[in-house]
């Protein structure tokens, strides 16, 4: 008998262990052979803990399982009955059946940590197929495909190797950005913990196609379970050789900045510096880690590339929406109903996701808004939930993709305190670097607490639009350059929240 | 969280073990400077904060300016400067939380428990933190550094707190 129970971050943080546990006690006290097989999550959360029983050649589900399920749930198991939290086969399940996982083709499905699972689930075939073709090939592969940056910036993935491979010197440095910093998202973390040597197949690929002998990957302090799948994944690939001399990896821990998920930052504190921003140019394609040519790319676009290696950009490409091309992990969260991870081509709209999908408010309140892409992201009100998620689309009605969370409030939301929360986010995170984020966010603050406190509402408005657009225009990086973003849509679609007596 | 009394062999031997590590790794390439970061943390690991005697000792080892350590050492919101209590939470203060509401479960926890972000009481500090990726589980919480909880609603912190405080099962 084997059993598949998630040993994802969220699955543990509802009590995924305590299930498994309970299981293993269990079956040991009844005599049974049971197998735990620990894997990433389905992303499926609503259903977490979701454990799988291997059966009739299918996996079947059981959700919310506690531990004292266990026992009852040993009986229908092996005595082939029903129980209360079965949810029937697992892959047909519509949340799953309707997504197109090619990145996450194997999270929540194999061991994470078996070299043997990954292999015969297709692991190692994008490496394959790289290995047979010239840097230059490979490049042009991924150019091919259009993938474009999946951290936030949208930039075309191809077109930053090529610069990299194109940059003379003989040291090199491929850096995955995973300090996934923005609310409402967790695909790297999933995926780092779901499938780890999948990233380090795409770093591998990347390292050949630029020239690069070393790599980093620059993880969140806030996510230790991936920190920790990270550092066995790394030990077993260099223990079979396909980590070592030619090309290395270790990882580093972030230390709690947000702004670290700016490359140029994140590149500081690799060095051990404070982590603040760079001014471009130089491109960290030109000049990056220790003034090496340096990649950066998020963790999906490195998780992405081995499957565009395995079966062509073109494949890729035929699939998404004008210039987003490709599948895109969407994170579905905050008050909904079915949170959770939904791999789907590019160009799915915001209803269909929030509804279709999410089911709605997990309060089962009318939804009031949804926030897209972070911190920085703009708040998109009912009336403009028919918006494709697609570079473009977002960026035409005052928004961006970003790493595509997407964040659901129900009408008990108070957007004027939540444009407040975004100056003061900005404020926290602000390296201090550029005079109009370190400052003009703690202005930002203080002119919308006037407006809190009814004084001088339109005058102080019109100040907070004069602040936004220097933060726009004259801020060093996204941090700075984006908070107007959540801000200023905030007082356009739900103006009413800034003006209502307090 | 584990605190240790100060000991600078302790520390000159943790430096050494990072620097080691990351000249194993990089070479020459900066290595010094950039094994900082691991340092900082593995003495907060070690001591259970940074303390401030480790600053110099620190700046003497890299061949950087004890300003430079201590820039370092301030920027960084994990990095602390003082001892912290028996356990540590960190609440997510973040947007997809707020939507949870995490927003009643840090005004429950100060009011019902006396616990404000930054401050400690009964052994357990509390502080805020943003995104812990578990977004669609919130409200969300980090138990010392590494263990995460989730749909933590008022009755879930109250249990919580009580098996972090002292007396309650822990």
């Amino acid at each position: 008998m084997k059993l598949f129970i998630p040993a994802d971050a969220s699955a543990q943080s509802v009590g995924a262990d305590e299930v498994a546990q309970r299981f293993t006690a269990e079956a040991t006290a009844r005599g049974r052979q049971v197998t735990i097989v620990r894997t990433g999550s389905r992303g499926l959360f609503w259903l977490e803990p979701l454990v799988e029983v291997d059966q009739d050649g299918g996996r079947h589900g059981f959700a919310n399982v506690r531990p004292d399920d266990v026992p009852g749930l040993l009986e229908t198991v092996f005595g082939g009955g029903t129980h209360s939290t079965a949810i029937g086969h697992v892959d047909s399940h519509p949340a799953l059946a309707r997504q197109q996982r090619l990145t996450f083709a194997r999270v929540g499905v194999i061991d994470p940590l078996s070299l043997d699972d990954f292999r015969a689930n297709g692991g190692f075939e994008g490496w394959a197929r790289a290995q047979h073709l010239s840097p230059e090939n490979i490049v042009d592969e991924v150019t091919a495909s259009g993938l474009r940056g999946r951290g936030g910036a949208g930039f075309p993935c191809g077109l930053k190797w090529k610069t990299a491979a194109s940059a003379p010197g003989a040291r090199k440095y491929v850096v995955c950005n995973a300090d996934e910093g923005d609310s409402g998202t967790f695909a790297d973390r999933m995926l780092m913990e779901g499938d780890p040597f999948l990233l380090l197949e795409g770093m591998r690929i990347a390292a050949r196609a630029v020239g690069a002998t070393h790599g980093f990957i620059y993880v969140r302090s806030e996510y230790p379970r991936a920190v920790q799948v990270l550092r066995r994944a790394i030990a077993l690939l260099r223990e079979s050789r396909f980590l070592g001399p030619a090309f290395d990896v270790e990882v580093r821990v972030g230390a709690g900045a947000y702004v670290c998920g700016e490359e140029t930052a994140l590149l500081e504190s690799l060095e051990g510096k404070r982590g603040q921003v760079r001014p471009k140019p130089p491109l960290p394609a030109h000049e990056g880690l220790f003034g090496k040519p340096t990649v950066v790319n998020n963790v999906l676009t490195l998780a992405a590339v081995p499957w565009i290696l395995e079966h062509g950009g073109a494949a890729y490409a035929a699939l998404g929406m004008a210039r987003s091309k490709g599948t895109m992990p969407i994170q579905l969260a905050g008050n909904v109903k079915y949170g959770g991870l939904y791999e789907l081509p590019l160009g799915v709209t915001l209803r269909q996701l929030v509804f279709d999908f999410g089911g709605g408010t997990a309060s089962g309140r009318p939804v009031r808004a949804v926030q897209v892409g972070g911190p920085l992201g703009a708040y998109f009100p009912a009336k403009l939930l028919d918006t494709p998620l697609d570079y473009e689309a977002m960026a035409s009605n005052g928004g961006i993709l970003g790493h595509a969370g997407v964040v659901v409030f129900d009408d008990t939301v108070d957007l004027a305190r939540q444009a407040r929360f975004a100056f003061e986010f900005c404020a926290l995170e602000s390296c201090g670097k550029c005079t109009p984020c370190r400052i003009g966010s703690t202005r930002g603050v203080e002119v919308l607490d006037q407006v809190a406190r009814g004084v001088d509402v339109e005058k102080n408005l019109a100040l907070v639009k004069d602040l936004c657009t220097v933060l726009t225009d004259a801020s060093l990086c996204a941090l700075g350059g984006l908070t107007p973003l959540p801000v200023l849509s905030a007082l356009q679609h739900f103006h009413e929240d800034f003006t209502r007596r307090r | 969280m584990d605190t240790t009394a100060w000991d600078v062999g302790q520390a000159k031997a943790l430096i050494e073990r990072e620097v080691r590590a990351a000249r194993a790794f990089l070479g020459d390439d900066g290595a010094d400077q950039s094994a900082l970061l691991p340092i900082l943390q593995a003495l907060q690991h070690h001591f259970g904060f940074v303390p401030p005697e480790a600053v110099a000792v620190v700046a003497d080892a890299l061949n950087l300016s004890k300003a430079e350590v201590k820039g370092v050492v301030s920027f960084y919101k994990d990095l602390r400067t003082s001892p912290p209590g028996e356990h540590v939470v960190a609440l997510c203060r973040a947007e997809a939380c707020q939507a949870r509401g995490a927003e009643a479960v840090a005004a429950h926890l100060e009011r019902t428990h006396g616990l404000a972000p930054g401050g400690t009481s009964h052994g357990v500090t509390l502080t805020n933190t943003y995104c812990l990726g578990n977004c669609a589980l919130g409200p969300a919480a980090l138990i010392d550094d590494t263990k995460l909880v989730g749909r933590l609603d008022l009755h879930a912190a109250d249990a919580l707190v009580a098996s972090l405080t002292p007396g309650g099962k822990s």
